[in-house]
């Protein structure tokens, strides 16, 4: 089974319907996934190397109950370990992975949970990826708001006692430049004590610009590391630039960045090799930049916008669960974010086992946490979200839910220094 | 030795040698640490205390305890000189701990930016007391630097895995004339025990208590065997024989002049 993912807009033009069909249809038209595009810069970096001839290796089905076994005995687990906990194999031990995942999460993390919210400033973007709400050939409603929109945003989201903040946008220079998500980025400093951006990837002095605007970490995902899966499905853009993208955590350390997350969208591609990849992308960066802070995200394909159908396919709750002990064993001083693509019960019983920071007061689209909060209609135009969320608990409710839970809130936990 | 025994740093008088760590923070193990383990120290992070929460964390902090900001999330001595400066501001008062990571896997303390750090606010009139790496060289720089005690590891932080640097914190013990102070890795009141009857002179924990069964029957646990220790260390503890048994016969009754 596989997603059906284009849909065509009635809105677009002769040529642009002529131009999208010919990027669908014909893989000769598309541009070539590991060149660079002008301005792109390239650093010297063998951990893309490294983690490839991991994943390429990677021969899931050769993983037996013993291996897995052996991998949950360990003190510390090795990267063979790690494959053994990503495979068939291990589903039988689901139980036990997650009692050992819940003592490591314990030993370092103790009963905490943290609690951020994604506030999108834009929804311009350049690029198709063709199973993204925003991409380029999409009819939906969009905006970038401009700075008082965003501080009205940020007083708003604020109130309801949030104090990190993921800033987002399209992937769009053009519209969402590295200086207007900068200045966005010096005014949430004034209304939240941490600040992290998920936007389109930067070179190596626009990430350190950004920091020195008052960000501290930067979130890209790679979406699949599988590169002939990538290239079906992110078509147009600069986001098609494979290596460009796999380097952004490494450029966002050597701007300055504290710290790093990194995620495959889980359900484009075979899922234990994207997961395998992700984890080891996380491990050789943190070997490579021993003080970098290393966070792993685990999106699973939601529907979009004009396209009910896009889903998670192969990727169930248990197959989540099985990957997010996985990172846990792997990595136990990782942190994990579980987003509220997931249901409340997933979420309120993975935070026991393994993720240690969770979203709320959730929205994906542009400039309405006004009308989502308080219900109150919104004065400007409000623009379309990137994808359905599924758990959309309000910040007071997760507070509330979290600590009945026996978890501990925490809010910050972090000095801009 | 005052006559009381009590744990002086810089000059302040504890009565008790549990010291409250901040990792795994809640106020349930704060009460404990406070009323079961009589700790008299609390160590509170000040990144965590950066928070419109901080004035109720603060609020929980019973009267007549010592805070003890640190420096957690420094990356070096700049980014800890700064966050101390910072605690002060808060009204944490003068105390300090510094804690300097360049690793965010073992958490393990980075001794050169430590030793800056402890001069620069040594001279600032804090009380200044590092977690460090037990290195004989590094507590003799940290002392001429300015510390009012010296914070060696066990093991790594966290671990519960007890005192893997066994020797190296007895020659700190043998050698350094400010108080030891064992940091990190105790994970049992057994283990608290020992480092005390080796001559430390409290015990910092935190994990070992926020991940008990119970609470407060763990903190009293820490409490007694942090007593035990003191006690057997004070009485000067029987010989251990590593060798053999002891001959009743002397081998020197050769010697005739």
């Amino acid at each position: 089974m596989d997603n059906n993912y284009f849909v065509d807009s009635k809105k677009l033009s002769k040529e642009a319907l002529a131009k999208k069909h010919e990027l669908e249809n014909n893989p000769a038209s598309r541009a070539d996934i590991m060149a660079y595009l002008p301005g792109m810069e390239q650093i010297d970096s063998d951990i893309s190397a490294k983690v490839l001839a991991e994943v390429e290796s990677y021969d899931p089905d050769s993983y037996t109950a013993a291996d897995v076994q052996r991998a949950l005995d360990h003190k510390n687990r090795s990267i063979e370990d790690l494959k053994a906990l990503l495979s068939p194999a291990a589903d039988m031990f689901l139980d036990e992975a997650a009692r050992l995942a819940s003592i490591e999460t314990q030993d370092h993390f103790g009963n905490t949970v943290y609690f951020f919210t994604p506030l999108y400033i834009a929804n311009y973007c350049e690029n198709y990826c063709v199973y993204c709400g925003f991409n380029c050939y999409n009819d939906i409603r969009r905006v970038k708001l401009n700075m008082e929109q965003i501080e009205h945003e940020m007083k708003i989201i604020a109130e309801s006692g949030m104090e990190e903040v993921l800033i987002l946008t399209g992937e769009s220079r053009s519209q969402s430049s590295v200086e207007y998500i900068g200045e966005a980025c010096k005014l949430a400093r004034k209304y939240f004590r941490m600040v992290g951006v998920e936007v389109y990837p930067l070179n190596v002095d626009e990430y350190k610009y950004l920091h020195e605007c008052g960000v501290d970490y930067v979130t890209v995902f790679q979406e699949t590391y599988d590169k002939v899966r990538f290239e079906k499905l992110h078509l147009r853009g600069h986001k098609r630039v494979w290596p460009y993208r796999f380097d952004s955590q490494e450029r966002a350390l050597m701007g300055g960045m504290r710290g790093v997350a990194f995620a495959a969208l889980l359900g484009l591609s075979d899922f234990r090799h994207d997961a395998l990849a992700t984890a080891l992308h996380a491990y050789f960066i943190q070997r490579k930049y021993p003080q970098a802070e290393i966070s792993l995200s685990c999106p699973r394909l939601r529907p979009i916008i004009n396209n009910e159908k896009i889903n998670p396919l192969d990727v169930s709750e248990r197959r989540l669960c099985q990957i997010l002990c996985a990172y846990r064993l792997f990595l136990p001083f990782a942190g994990i974010t579980v987003s509220s693509r997931e249901s409340k019960s997933f979420r309120d019983g993975i935070v026991k086992i393994a993720a240690t920071k969770i979203s709320a007061g959730v929205s994906t689209g542009i400039g309405d946490h006004e009308s989502k909060y308080t219900g109150k209609n919104a004065e400007t135009a409000e623009g379309d979200e990137q994808f359905e969320i599924n758990d959309s608990r309000s910040f007071k409710k997760m507070y509330e839910d979290m600590s009945e839970e026996g978890m501990q809130p925490v809010l910050n936990d972090y000095l801009y220094l | 030795m005052n006559k009381e025994d009590k744990l002086v740093i810089a000059g302040h008088e504890f009565s008790s040698r549990f010291i409250l760590g901040s990792g795994k923070y809640s106020m349930k193990l704060i009460e404990a640490a406070v009323k079961y383990a009589g700790a008299e120290i609390i160590t509170l992070a000040v990144r965590r205390a950066n928070s419109k929460e901080h004035e109720s964390i603060l609020d929980y902090i019973p009267k007549g305890v010592t805070l003890l900001p640190n420096t957690s999330g420094a990356r070096n001595a700049e980014e800890a000189v700064r966050i101390a400066r910072l605690a002060r501001e808060l009204g944490c008062g003068d105390f300090v701990k510094i804690e300097i990571m360049r690793d965010t896997k073992y958490l393990l303390p980075d001794n050169v930016e430590t030793v800056k750090a402890t001069e620069i606010l040594a001279k600032e009139g804090f009380v200044v007391m590092p977690y460090m790496y037990p290195d004989l060289n590094t507590a003799r720089d940290l002392v001429n630097a300015g510390a009012a005690s010296v914070m060696p590891l066990a093991s790594p932080i966290g671990s519960n895995k007890g005192l893997c640097t066994r020797d190296f914190i007895q020659i700190l013990v043998d050698e350094i004339d400010l108080p030891i102070i064992v940091d990190a890795g105790i994970g049992r009141p057994s283990q608290a025990c020992e480092a005390m009857e080796m001559g430390v002179s409290a015990i910092m924990s935190n994990t070992a208590l926020a991940t008990a069964g119970d609470l407060p029957k763990m903190a009293d646990a820490f409490r007694q065997a942090i007593e035990a220790g003191r006690k057997a260390y004070l009485s000067g503890l029987g010989r251990v024989l590593s060798r053999g048994g002891a001959p009743s016969d002397t081998l020197i009754g050769f010697l005739h002049d």
